[in-house]
């Protein structure tokens, strides 16, 4: 381990420009002659256009253009398409309506875009943008989940009879019913998972330019993946070849999930580029984020577990409806199936699963991946379920745990739901836990909190997660349409430095740290000689992106792969130049050796000899010394771990106070455990959020009533406590790092152990149920609900 | 009818014509071309925006350019002294205290406002203090520790 190798806290890279403001996020940026839109909005959920009156904002000042769905439809754009396929339980595909860039015929959620106008200046497109008169006929919208296939909900799109999107199953029914009617028990759930925004800090903001002179379109976008919007946006929507699409993302202020898709706006301004001749600029106001943002989450579910007289799981039945929102964004089909459903297993032996999932559209923004994306929906319910389990059998909640866990010993392990665990040790992590949490302590504590006339409770989650989707033959097979391995390319520079292209996307991870750290561990080479090349499809040949925890897992291998292509032709010109047989050449610590002598040559003196060769085997091999792999991943990577938050509830307030949070992940290896440990802090606050403070809320008309910092409880500073997190690791076994994924551990594994220590707290009042957010008001009424029998009903 | 507006940022004068509905941080944004102050909404809630008017942590998306006519305002670029960091930028660095770095500067703005009131704040004291930053990274854990870490000298290498 060298100083800034593998498993070292090397200070970020990055930083020194966030630090002094010389970032270059995407409104940063400013091209000349650059004029600036505003979309103009939907306020209703649903309505029929009757007609758009652009008149008097085309004659405002400084107006440039005004485009609408016309201009969109005369020029022959496609729609977003999405990026997964559903097949349903009888074999047919998901319904999949049109998603028009401006919608010219019928809005479908608030926010939905109906016109852009380009202006001079920013506030002279917004005062035009209020001019357009749009003729709208209200008619009455579907809103909330559980009741989309009611009969008699308004219809959202006349090929998805009864909202449905589509209906999937996993698993066997019959078997399953079997293992419930042989149960001792059989505990029961209800639960919502809330809807929720996901609110990176950086709007999402775009400038688009058109250059005459070559025909080339460039789009600077915050985004998580550069050449999934060139790939999506110019083949499927504006019909512009990738050698004429340029797509950067700069420094990006943030994603979780949020950033993935490409959205209408960045399509928008890259047509009318080409239109108006200009560079045209669009940032979103926070107002719009929320309504047009794709949003997180929003399940609405039913569970049963079955378990035998000792407490061991027999069977788990699921029935989920899943909320798409009005259209379907990238990969929101396949968030509520394969990333859910795969991981109801949970870390326990239950031996039978079956789940079945309604997909549904409703009047409301789209929903999509949101940090977890599909794992922290299934991780809340089956410890929630868990929990129920423990308080019908009598059975401690540690205790359960511990007699259903898959056993250390059992990996590689098959689930009843299609995956294979590779490897993990949920008792360890579970008894560090417990010690650090001082688990055994808790009883005197609650004591203590009910001499002060407050409620105590203590919850445990102990979860699991899949990282790096994969692989791409097996998604292929299950509706992705795209594959999902990873790219990098190592180019050792003539005097030695390293530049790295990769396809992954930094937005906060710190990938020019953590990829650095692994060149420099792997070829020797000094930390600042290192540069890593992210977000820009004219520098990297071609990349998936960032979500879904799977930089390090499957861009890091492809970077690993890559370096060891650099090091083989490496020893090649080194044989040739040494005058020795390329077998004997060994690469260590930045030099090749000729085995048991001590001719040596650094790496800078090969990639010397590669680029401007005096001597070199040049009918044998090709100078210069830069690799490009690929690496598609051989299957998910699963990081799994123990979190356990400890609440205090003011019975007078409803308000809960996290008294402590312990969390104890396995990541698999860890290159950096800074930031390792921040990423799992940053994930627990959003965790929080969910389970305390955030959800999306939207009245019956469809209105969103939480459009604003004011409405919304962003976690704050006050909000969040000091959270205790380490590592407890075992290695994946089919990549060549050994790592898991960080990203989302943190908000997979936390809400639910949040929720259980509140159900803990007011279990003694006989409140056994709360949906998230566990507000002050919720959490007050529930305890007055619960003292005053009458009203409970 | 533009109105002339000249204060003092980082240590120069400056001046330009703005609208007077031009708030200052589409003034230093867009005028000054100083982006490293940014705008995360549009509630005044987000602090995203902070700078300091004549030493004072001011979130600039809350007044007017008009109104900052003749003030002295610093923005995260005329926080370090030359390419030396201040503290509390260094102990922001050592202390892993961003992330995607689109908060920090208001962060970093109104933490070095706060020492200036209360040298020695409590952990409690920081996190009231930021109430008007929000950071959707860090779960402020390790913004919390810099500061104290920069409060204890710890920062200050």
């Amino acid at each position: 381990m060298t100083e800034t190798g593998i498993g070292v806290a090397v200070r970020r890279v990055e930083d020194y420009r966030f630090l002094t403001g010389q970032g270059n996020y995407t409104d940063d940026i400013n091209r000349p002659g650059q004029a600036h839109a505003s979309i103009l909005r939907s306020p209703h959920a649903h309505a029929r256009i009757k007609g758009i009156d652009t008149k008097a904002a085309r004659a405002a000042p400084g107006v440039i253009a005004v485009f609408t769905g016309a201009d969109v439809a005369a020029d022959g754009l496609g729609g977003l398409p999405c990026g997964w396929q559903v097949t349903d339980r009888h074999g047919n595909p998901m319904v999949e309506p049109a998603h028009p860039i401006l919608v010219s015929d019928t809005v479908r959620h608030v926010g939905d875009q109906v016109a852009v106008v380009i202006a001079e200046r920013r506030n002279q497109a917004r005062d035009a943008a209020d001019k357009i008169v749009v003729d709208y006929e209200p008619l009455p919208a579907c809103v909330a989940t559980g009741a989309a296939m009611a009969k008699g909900s308004p219809q959202v799109w006349d090929e998805a009879a009864g909202n449905l999107c589509y209906d999937w199953e996993l698993g066997d029914r019959a078997a399953c019913d079997e293992a419930f009617s042989k149960a001792a028990h059989a505990a029961k759930v209800e639960i919502v998972n809330n809807r929720l925004i996901p609110n990176a800090m950086e709007p999402r903001t775009a400038v688009a330019e058109y250059d005459r002179g070559t025909g080339e379109y460039t789009l600077y976008t915050a985004n998580q993946n550069p050449h999934v919007v060139r790939l999506l946006m110019g083949a499927f929507v504006l019909q512009i070849p990738e050698h004429k699409l340029r797509v950067v993302a700069p420094d990006v202020g943030g994603g979780f999930g949020s950033k993935i898709h490409p959205y209408a706006e960045d399509a928008i301004l890259v047509w009318a580029s080409k239109k108006i001749r200009r560079p045209i600029k669009w940032t979103a106001d926070r107002s719009e984020s929320f309504m047009s943002d794709a949003h997180g989450r929003d399940h609405v579910s039913t569970a049963e577990l079955a378990l035998d007289a000792d407490g061991k799981f027999l069977a788990l039945k699921v029935d989920t409806t899943a909320n798409m929102g009005a259209y379907l964004s990238t990969f929101a089909p396949c968030v509520p199936t394969y990333l859910y459903a795969l991981l109801l297993a949970g870390v326990y032996t239950t031996p039978v699963v079956y789940c079945e999932v309604k997909a549904v559209f409703t009047h409301t923004v789209p929903v999509d991946a949101y940090r977890g994306a599909g794992r922290p929906e299934a991780t809340y319910l089956v410890e929630r379920i868990v929990d129920e389990a423990a308080r019908l059998t009598g059975i401690d909640r540690a205790e359960i745990r511990r007699r259903n866990f898959i056993p250390r010993d059992a990996f590689p392990y098959q689930t009843p739901v299609v995956v294979e665990y590779d490897s993990g040790d949920y008792q360890s992590t579970l008894e560090i836990a417990l010690k650090e949490a001082d688990y055994d302590g808790f009883e005197a504590r609650r004591k203590a909190s009910a001499d002060e006339g407050k409620l105590r409770g203590i919850g445990i989650s102990t979860y699991i997660e899949a990282c790096g989707i994969a692989p791409s033959a097996v998604v292929g097979s299950v509706g992705a349409r795209a594959g999902l391995y990873e790219s990098a390319a190592v180019r050792v520079n003539p005097t030695g430095s390293v530049s790295v292209f990769t396809g992954s996307h930094s937005h906060g991870q710190g990938h020019e740290t953590t990829f650095a750290q692994l060149v420099s561990e792997q070829l020797g080479v000094p930390f600042d000689q290192i540069e890593i090349v992210h977000g820009d499809t004219n520098r990297i040949p071609f990349g998936m992106g960032t979500y879904g925890s799977r930089s390090l897992a499957v861009g890091g291998s492809a970077l690993v792969k890559a370096m060891d292509k650099v090091i083989e032709k490496g020893k090649k010109i080194a044989a040739h130049i040494m005058e020795a047989a390329v077998e004997d050449i060994e690469f260590k610590d930045g030099s090749f050796t000729v085995a048991g002598t001590d001719k040596s040559m650094a790496l800078a003196e090969i990639s010397g000899a590669a680029y401007v060769p005096h001597n070199y085997p040049i009918t044998e091999l090709e100078p210069g010394l830069e690799e490009q792999a690929f690496y598609d991943p051989l299957n998910f990577t699963f990081p799994g771990g123990c979190h356990i938050c400890e609440v205090e509830i003011d019975r007078d307030t409803g308000v809960v106070d996290i008294a402590s949070f312990v969390a104890v992940d396995d990541v698999g290896r860890v290159i950096n455990p800074m930031i390792v440990e921040g990423q799992v802090q940053g994930g627990i606050a959003q965790g929080i959020g969910q389970a305390l403070y955030e959800s999306c809320v939207y009245d019956a008309d469809g209105q969103l009533l939480t459009g604003s910092y004011n409405d919304y409880n962003m976690p704050k500073a006050d909000l969040i406590p000091n959270m205790r997190v380490q590592t407890h690791n075992t290695l994946c076994t089919h990549n060549p790092l050994g790592v898991k994924g960080v990203g989302e551990v943190g908000a997979i594994g936390s809400p639910p152990a949040v929720m259980n220590a509140v159900l803990d707290a007011l279990g003694p009042l006989g409140i056994h149920h709360m949906d998230m957010p566990a507000t002050p008001q919720k959490v007050w009424a529930a305890i007055n609900g619960a003292s005053m029998p009458q009203a409970a009903e | 009818m533009p109105i002339a507006v000249s204060m003092t940022v980082n240590g120069k004068a400056v001046s330009g014509d703005v609208e007077a509905r031009t708030l200052l941080v589409t003034f230093i944004r867009e005028q000054l071309g100083l982006t490293g102050t940014h705008v995360g909404c549009d509630t005044s809630q987000c602090g995203a925006c902070v700078v300091h008017i004549d030493g004072e942590s001011v979130k600039s998306c809350t007044v007017l350019a008009a109104q900052a006519d003749g003030t002295d305002i610093m923005t995260i670029e005329g926080l370090a002294d030359g390419d030396t960091l201040h503290p509390m930028q260094e102990a922001f660095r050592e202390n892993h205290a961003l992330q995607c770095g689109f908060c920090t500067p208001g962060m970093v703005m109104s933490a070095v406002d706060l020492l200036k009131n209360n040298a020695n704040p409590s952990e409690q004291e920081i996190r009231e203090w930021l109430e008007g930053n929000l950071c959707r990274c860090t779960g402020y854990h390790n913004i919390v520790k810099a500061i104290k870490a920069c409060a204890d000298g710890a920062g200050a290498r």
